[in-house]
């Protein structure tokens, strides 16, 4: 990218991307393997502590068999959809903070989070004993692409702008939050925690269906966002910069919204409403790797999928018995830290 | 800004009208429900009140109490979103939106389940305290930074700030699930099922708030029209301004002690005061209480029908009141934001 634009320096702008590579690689090196650590550690916690290299043997195929159950189908779906989930939510919430140039334009904080939760809590609350709960992810997603889609037609005059984008999502998350409150209101005992619960975000009880009906979402629309790594660096830079240099603005944000709702409502359905992710992941994505969206997409991928796993792997180990929702745990550390970032942010 | 009352006589006049609407709305609350009452049975049962009858009986011990209650939350949040709107010198502010809400929600929920509080009076306090810890933060989020203080950055900060205590208050109801049962209803905000010795305890504090707010008028005119210029008059700024933090907190922390999360009221209402009667606070402030009051206490109403035989959480009603509005006010503004 920089070499397009600086002509004249161009040996030293050579340089300077080359460093950047060599350190974005090292992030990511990093990260893989910490996440690999945090994967061999989350599945040896919980009620029944494990040997780590008996889940190693377990995973690679030489094990004794005795640990099948505990890890192959309690742990191992719960660990990979946190990840899934996660990874997910950090990509969605890094377009999105693109699209909308700012910070804290995650899709939690702009409603479509909130639109995905109505949609499956009146799923859950209304439809859930005539329809098959196969659908639920469907109806997720769903509702994140409606409400989005009315979020950008309302903030729609003579096109968007980002500023237009955000009031209007977080006025209709303010409305389909009450919506949602209501339906859990007029509902049976039963329904009622149940749809609550997840709404929290939690990735209790996750099955290998789940995993497996998750894993395109990511595996297809994560390496798409990276299509569109040109156009988002240039976008950030501000709509009349971008329009100079021949992006198509709303087609591209068309384009980079689509698949960041799809993710989040992707994410959504399977793990409920974690929020926070969208909002972090990226924040240290960008501490970590710079401002290059080629990137921002793999680190903040693997930050959200950490970050999930992490605050699941604690929240049912922490309280034993007790199996408190990921979704609490990220936005108990998310937020204090996310406020942190801020108030650094400020002093440099 | 254009306003529709522009001589003193008329905003007298316009004031006398809007105590009509208000006891107008007043009446309607207390006689059309599940079981409608004739005009003249509600005011016998005022003031000629029958045990025997049925009706009366209705009127005193549920609607009564009910009306009061909306009445009082009403014109409190709706002082509460003025002095918020001229504080952040931001069109969308209001409690709900800013967080102060969804703070005073959250501290109420944990000091129920964790440490068992139950009587109102306790609620209040932490009620208070939560409020005013969601201020703060969403006030120092807001104001800090590159630019300074900006709109945009408050409306942010408020919808992260009560992401926050919205998720953290989720985690303490499904970690307590016989709790749960019992906060739901008043979390989607509510004005049933309380009785007037409910609202006495807070009362006091919250007629406190509201002459606070009309005796602040004049300092929030100057104050609005700039720093420097207010600064320049030889007023305090930062007394001025955590004065009206204070009341802000006092009120929206109060209302959500007895009512739960009611959203919008404080958005909506400041709007069409500024737009009767201009940029005059002493104006806008009473304009505000008797506006305020009148919504909330027509959307009590409107509740009770829309889903008949079962009633709509009262915030669910104020929200979809609000949302247009805040979404109109969102696409005219936010050119100048």
């Amino acid at each position: 990218m920089s070499n397009d634009i600086q002509h004249k320096h161009f040996t030293r702008s050579e340089m300077v991307s080359e460093l950047l590579r060599k350190k974005a690689l090292t992030v990511i090196f990093t990260l893989i393997l910490l996440s690999a650590i945090l994967f061999i550690a989350g599945l040896s916690a919980g009620s029944t502590v494990l040997n780590p290299l008996d889940v190693v043997k377990h995973l690679t195929g030489a094990g004794s068999g005795e640990h099948n159950f505990v890890i192959h189908t309690l742990r191992l779906p719960r660990m990979l959809l946190a990840m899934l989930a996660g990874a997910a939510l950090g990509v969605a919430g890094l377009i999105m903070q693109g699209v909308v140039r700012n910070p804290l334009g995650s899709p939690d904080i702009i409603g479509v989070t909130g639109g995905a939760s109505f949609a499956a809590v009146f799923f859950l609350t209304r439809l859930a004993g005539s329809v098959s709960i196969k659908w639920l992810p469907i109806a997720a997603i769903v509702g994140a692409a409606a409400v989005s889609a009315l979020i950008y037609a309302l903030a729609w005059r003579k096109g968007v702008t980002p500023v237009r984008l955000v009031l209007v999502g977080i006025g209709l998350s303010a409305c389909t939050g009450a919506l949602t409150t209501m339906m859990i209101v007029l509902n049976d005992e039963y329904s009622t925690t149940r749809a609550y619960l997840w709404m929290t975000g939690s990735v209790y009880g996750a099955k290998w269906s789940d995993v497996y009906s998750l894993l395109p979402w990511v595996a297809l629309l994560v390496p798409l966002s990276l299509l569109f790594a040109k156009s988002a660096n240039v976008l950030e830079t501000g709509d009349e910069t971008a329009a100079g240099l021949g992006v198509r603005i709303q087609l591209h944000r068309i384009g980079m919204l689509t698949i960041s709702v799809a993710l989040a409502g992707a994410a959504v359905a399977f793990a409920g409403g974690i929020g926070f992710v969208g909002l972090i992941a990226p924040h240290i994505a960008r501490k970590l790797v710079g401002r290059a969206f080629g990137y921002l997409v793999p680190v903040s991928a693997l930050i959200g999928s950490m970050m999930v796993a992490l605050a699941d792997v604690v929240a049912r180990t922490a309280f034993l018995p007790l199996d408190i929702p990921a979704g609490v745990f990220v936005s108990g550390i998310g937020a204090p830290f996310f406020i942190y970032l801020l108030y650094r942010s400020r002093h440099q | 800004m254009t306003h529709l009352f522009r001589r003193t006589a008329y905003k007298w006049a316009g004031l006398a009208l809007t105590l009509l609407i208000f006891a107008a709305a007043f009446a309607a609350s207390l006689a059309f429900g599940q079981t409608q009452i004739k005009p003249g049975t509600v005011w016998e049962a005022l003031f000629r009140y029958d045990a025997s009858v049925q009706e009366h009986v209705i009127i005193t011990t549920s609607r009564l109490s009910r009306a009061l209650i909306a009445a009082v939350i009403g014109a409190s949040l709706a002082i509460a979103g003025a002095l918020l709107q001229a504080l952040t010198k931001n069109q969308l502010a209001s409690p709900s939106i800013f967080g102060i809400n969804s703070g005073a929600i959250f501290f109420i929920v944990a000091a129920a389940a964790f440490f068992s509080v139950s009587s109102l009076i306790q609620y209040m306090w932490i009620a208070f305290a939560g409020a005013a810890a969601a201020a703060l933060m969403v006030y120092a989020l807001g104001s800090t930074g590159r630019g300074g203080m900006s709109p945009m950055k408050f409306v942010l900060a408020g919808a992260a700030i009560s992401a926050l205590f919205v998720s953290l208050t989720q985690g303490v109801l499904v970690t307590s699930e016989q709790s749960l049962q019992s906060v739901l209803f008043w979390l989607a905000g509510s004005v049933a099922g309380r009785t007037v010795e409910m609202l006495l305890p807070i009362l006091p504090f919250m007629a406190g708030g509201w002459i606070a707010a009309f005796l602040l008028g004049h300092s929030v005119n100057i104050l609005t029209s700039g720093e420097e210029v207010a600064k320049g008059l030889g007023q305090k700024t930062l007394w001025v301004k955590t004065a009206m933090i204070a009341v802000i907190v006092l009120l929206a922390g109060g209302s959500v002690a007895v009512g739960g999360s009611i959203g919008f009221v404080g958005l909506v209402i400041p709007h069409i005061a500024r737009g009767l009667v201009g940029i005059d606070y002493r104006w806008i402030i009473p304009y505000c209480a008797l506006l305020g009051g009148s919504l909330l206490l027509l959307a009590d109403v409107a509740a009770r029908f829309v889903i008949m035989p079962q009633e709509m959480p009262i915030g669910v009603m104020t929200a979809l009141i609000g949302t247009p509005f805040f979404i109109y006010i969102a696409r005219r503004r936010s050119g100048r934001i």
